[in-house]
């Protein structure tokens, strides 16, 4: 009789025989060429922030190399110590950004260390064929591989695992994450003017579906596979627990707020992989939206909320005109506020009277 | 100008709560406790003089102001619950059918969680009727008053610039940041945070308490103290711990409403005092000559 482990790995494996098939005739298509591009190596770094990178590109294309290590861990996502059984790419959820100019090659490699209990893959949106790499990449605890896309479309990308048979379960584990395709010259306007960040802040956004025993109450759990028969029961009810940012409830709020000054322009990009959200910043806007997170799309302007499709990541580029302490959330205010969807931005500066002022204090009611 | 006081919410019970089921209770006639209450061990604190941060928000020239620090002068001894009321003496009310069931973490020896103003309120009255005593949530003051140097009262900003409101608004957010207190919501047993030198328990640790004190919003005259103007809301009252906060009165749990900006507390309780004024003895009195006429 096969244990949980050895069947879920027994369904990756055939999985992974099926990808075989066509495996062959990609690998044969890469152009001689491309070998001969500049490497450039990257340390990815943990959301909400983003590695260096040019905005505009000097140079032509090159390949650009990440590692990504996946960890299996227990990872407390509320501040009452609920745990849950987090699958990850490389530590955080979300997964690490990786940046790249349009015709640049970004080549991963995945390590799936022995210690973990689950094979694992990687799908990248912003990727072309084989599963955007997930028919490519499937590795069992102890193996790794690496893959090479050319990034051919500009714009903010999800990517996230995708086993065959338990695709939602990885993802709404933790495995997710976002990649940015820059246009060569940099991003541009809705009249094509260029436009330019001061900081880049990276918001991913997860829901949770953490079961609960009788008293209800969240259960812990010993392994993954021992936690996997009752989170499916609660993600088919489609009504998660916690919806996060940054995986935790109040992982951007106080000492972790984001900072900005005024003045200050700020690209924020917000993803999510499996479900729609709404993102708002609170007394701002959005002064150029990519909702779709496509760079060649003209950006809206002066939006107010943005949808964000369940597996899309948006870009929103923002000058900040007033100090303060901005939320923002995920305008379903129930999920900002009893789920954990608001993350909070202190801004430093000079308060504009004109833009807004308190002509008349509170206080009680004139009478006549 | 003369001060103006105005009463908002009649949503509020008043907690005057005479209570009403006194049936053969007189003047100085004990009633034999109902052998299910637990009598609550107290401390009694000697009358005495302190300076009060008082409670609500403070304008001044129409921007917000520091509280004004007053002498306070509490002038009959203050007999406390040296402990918050606990889990499983609420669970009593509960069972008696006068209070509702708690939204508490935990079981066991723990203080009572989960609970609201109005949950407090009907657990007073119910120990009052139990014990055949005056029990009563303490005003803000006399919290103060009994917490001495485990009273910090409102997380101020440390800065206020009167042309630029956001400074105040960074400055508290920072402060709070600069505290770096973890959230720390499981409930543990009475004592575990010690007594204070008045030799009260487990003042400021991880249950705020509710008071009977309403929220006031005031605005000051120029000299920073003579009250201009006043509204009261008492549908908000007054809790205390860690720090002094505001909540709506039927509020169990101070951590909904993520979205706002600030240091939300980890539990709501509470503890009551024995009320021996005059006019609770008094009204003792009428109630055993009504009762007996
Ligand atoms: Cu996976």
């Amino acid at each position: 009789m096969l244990t949980r482990r050895e069947a879920l790995i027994g369904a990756a494996w055939a999985a992974a025989a099926a990808a075989a098939i066509p495996a062959t005739p990609v690998m044969a298509e890469v152009k001689a060429d491309v070998g001969a591009l500049p490497r450039q190596k990257v340390s990815l770094v943990a959301p909400p922030f983003v590695h260096d990178h040019e905005q505009v590109a000097t140079g032509g294309p090159k390949i650009v190399e990440f590692t990504m290590k996946i960890e299996e861990k227990p990872v407390v996502i509320d501040d009452e110590g609920t745990a849950l059984r987090g699958m990850t790419f490389n530590g955080s959820i979300p997964g690490p950004m990786m940046v790249v100019h349009e015709g640049d090659y970004l080549e991963l490699t995945l390590v799936n260390p022995e210690t973990n209990e689950m094979p694992h893959n990687i799908d990248f949106h912003a990727a072309t064929g084989a599963l955007g790499g997930g028919a490519l990449t499937h590795i069992n605890p102890g193996e790794q591989v690496t893959l090479r896309f050319k990034a051919t479309r500009s714009g903010t990308f999800v990517y996230h695992c995708a086993p065959e048979g338990m695709i939602p379960w990885h993802v709404v584990s933790g495995m997710s994450g976002t990649v940015m395709v820059l246009p060569r010259g940099g991003l541009k306007n809705d009249k094509g003017e260029p436009v330019r960040y001061d900081r880049i802040y990276y918001v991913g956004e997860n829901e949770f579906y953490i079961p609960r025993d009788e008293a209800g109450n969240f259960k812990t759990y010993e392994s993954l596979g021992e936690s996997y028969d009752d989170t499916l029961a609660v993600m088919r009810g489609l009504v998660p627990t916690h919806v996060v940012f940054n995986g935790k409830v109040g992982a951007l709020t106080g000492e972790n707020a984001m900072k900005a000054k005024v003045g200050e322009t700020v690209l924020i990009v917000h993803s999510q992989a499996n479900r729609d959200t709404r993102p708002h910043l609170i007394g701002g806007h959005g002064d150029y939206v990519w909702e779709e997170g496509k760079f060649a799309n003209p950006p809206a302007k002066d939006l107010e909320t943005w949808f964000v499709r369940g597996g899309s990541a948006a870009a929103a580029l923002y000058t900040f005109l007033q100090p303060g302490v901005y939320a923002y959330v995920n305008h379903n205010l129930i999920e900002a506020a009893e789920l954990g969807a608001t993350a909070h931005f202190t801004v430093e500066g000079e308060w504009n009277d004109d833009l807004m002022t308190q002509v008349d204090a509170p206080r009680p009611i004139a009478t006549n | 100008m003369k001060p103006t006081t105005t009463k908002l919410a009649g949503v509020a019970l008043v907690a005057l709560a005479i209570p009403t089921a006194l049936i053969g209770l007189s003047q100085g006639m004990q009633l034999p406790a109902d052998p299910r209450v637990r009598m609550a061990e107290t401390v009694r604190i000697e009358p005495g003089s302190f300076t009060h941060m008082q409670p609500g928000e403070f304008l001044q020239d129409s921007r917000p102001a520091a509280a004004p620090r007053v002498p306070v002068r509490i002038r009959r001894p203050l007999e406390i619950m040296k402990y918050q009321v606990r889990l499983d003496d609420y669970a009593r009310c509960v069972a008696a059918g006068a209070c509702k069931p708690a939204d508490a973490r935990e079981a066991g020896e723990v203080p009572v969680t989960g609970v609201s103003y109005r949950d407090a309120l009907a657990y007073a009255k119910w120990y009052s009727e139990a014990t055949g005593e005056d029990w009563r949530l303490p005003t803000d003051e006399e919290w103060a008053f009994a917490a001495g140097s485990r009273f910090r009262g409102d997380i101020e900003p440390l800065e206020v610039d009167t042309a630029n409101p956001a400074r105040g608004w960074l400055s508290s957010y920072r402060r709070e940041v600069d505290l770096a207190r973890k959230p720390d919501p499981q409930p543990k047993p009475a004592g575990s945070f010690g007594v204070n030198e008045k030799g009260v328990a487990d003042l400021a640790g991880n249950i705020w308490e509710w008071t009977s004190s309403c929220y006031m919003r005031v605005t000051l005259g120029p000299d920073g103290k003579a009250i201009e103007s006043a509204i009261e809301n008492c549908g908000v009252r007054v809790v205390q711990g860690f720090h002094r906060t505001y909540m709506s009165n039927f509020i169990r749990d101070g951590k909904s409403g993520g979205c706002a900006v600030g240091l939300p507390p980890d539990n709501l309780g509470f503890r009551l005092v024995r009320d021996n004024s005059l006019g609770m003895r008094m009204a003792r009195w009428f109630r055993g000559g009504w009762i007996a006429s």
